[in-house]
């Protein structure tokens, strides 16, 4: 898959497993397993830069006597993961045409 | 490997990274490893999952921009004293100038070697020259009546159309190759950055 689509895909992955609540490290890469396959690096990149961008925000929290990173999704965020659906209803229609297309050879 | 050696082992390999760049790391390759464990791995299942320190500290270090590397390499650890600012200063005719030639030393090396590619290419554009002149002349030499001339220079237009399928595969090989070096030096030079700061 082409790399920039891919990393495009992934920042949308990981928004969407924080999006009905806050979520930490291992768990979003649980989460995501199914669909994807994530290494702890990638997903710290990601996260880095979802953050800098302001789509999360990232809070320290207790538990079991230590420190666990929690992450929150921002209004950014949750308008970035609206804008995809509207952009991939288009890609769908254009994978669509092009089944057709090729169907009607 | 148990968590305290790898959060020890990667500790070392990032060494030259950025103080709090490498805390934060740390913090989240020991936060997966915890979490881990709590779901009921043993602490060897749960290091052994995340992979090994070579991996990862190569592909941070491959993420972080050379110049940011460079930038804390070249951060003195301690603030400077004041002779050493005025030292520093006066010299600055002489190290600056170290410094540019260094530069300017990588980009000639750099230009060196991408110029035999564009040679490899070079030539294999003589050649299609060489096969498209050669048989369009040979044709005109026949027409205007000079046959064996005209032969003799078609069938060299073909043997360069030849001559230049052959070199057009070893051409594309050299820029990958070429490529593909040049990304590996970038990543030995940030590595460089890294690895001199461990053994000071």
């Amino acid at each position: 898959m082409d790399i920039q689509l891919k990393r495009g895909l992934l920042d949308i992955c990981v928004l969407a497993a924080i999006r009905s609540e806050d979520s930490y490290g291992y768990q979003i890469i649980k989460d995501i397993k199914p669909c994807i396959d994530m290494s702890e690096s990638t997903l710290y990149t990601i996260l880095k830069r979802l953050e800098l961008a302001g789509m999360l925000t990232v809070r320290a929290s207790e538990h079991g006597g230590r420190l666990r990173k929690y992450y929150h999704i921002t209004d950014l965020g949750l308008k970035r993961l609206e804008e995809f659906r509207e952009e991939w209803r288009e890609v769908m229609s254009i994978y669509q045409f092009v089944i057709k297309e090729e169907e009607s050879k | 490997m148990t968590k305290q050696e790898f959060i020890a082992e990667l500790q070392k390999q990032l060494s030259g990274l950025p103080q709090q760049e490498v805390e934060e790391r740390l913090g989240f390759y020991s936060e997966m490893i915890d979490d881990r464990i709590e779901e009921g791995m043993t602490e060897e299942e749960a290091v052994t999952e995340i992979g090994s320190v070579a991996d990862i500290s190569a592909q941070i270090i491959a993420d972080i921009p050379l110049a940011k590397l460079a930038k804390e390499r070249i951060k003195p650890k301690r603030r400077m004293r004041a002779w050493e600012i005025v030292l520093l200063a006066a010299g600055s005719p002489l190290w600056l100038i170290l410094l540019i030639a260094a530069f300017v030393v990588l980009l000639a090396l750099y230009a060196v070697i991408w110029s035999v590619v564009v040679c490899i290419w070079s030539v294999f554009g003589a050649l299609v020259g060489g096969a498209v002149g050669g048989i369009a002349g040979g044709v005109l030499l026949i027409v205007f009546g000079n046959v064996v001339s005209g032969i003799m220079l078609i069938g060299a237009g073909l043997a360069c159309a030849g001559l230049a399928i052959f070199l057009f595969f070893g051409c594309l090989a050299a820029t990958k190759g070429t490529a593909y070096l040049t990304a590996q030096s970038v990543l030995g030079i940030k590595k460089c950055f890294v690895r001199k700061e461990k053994e000071e």
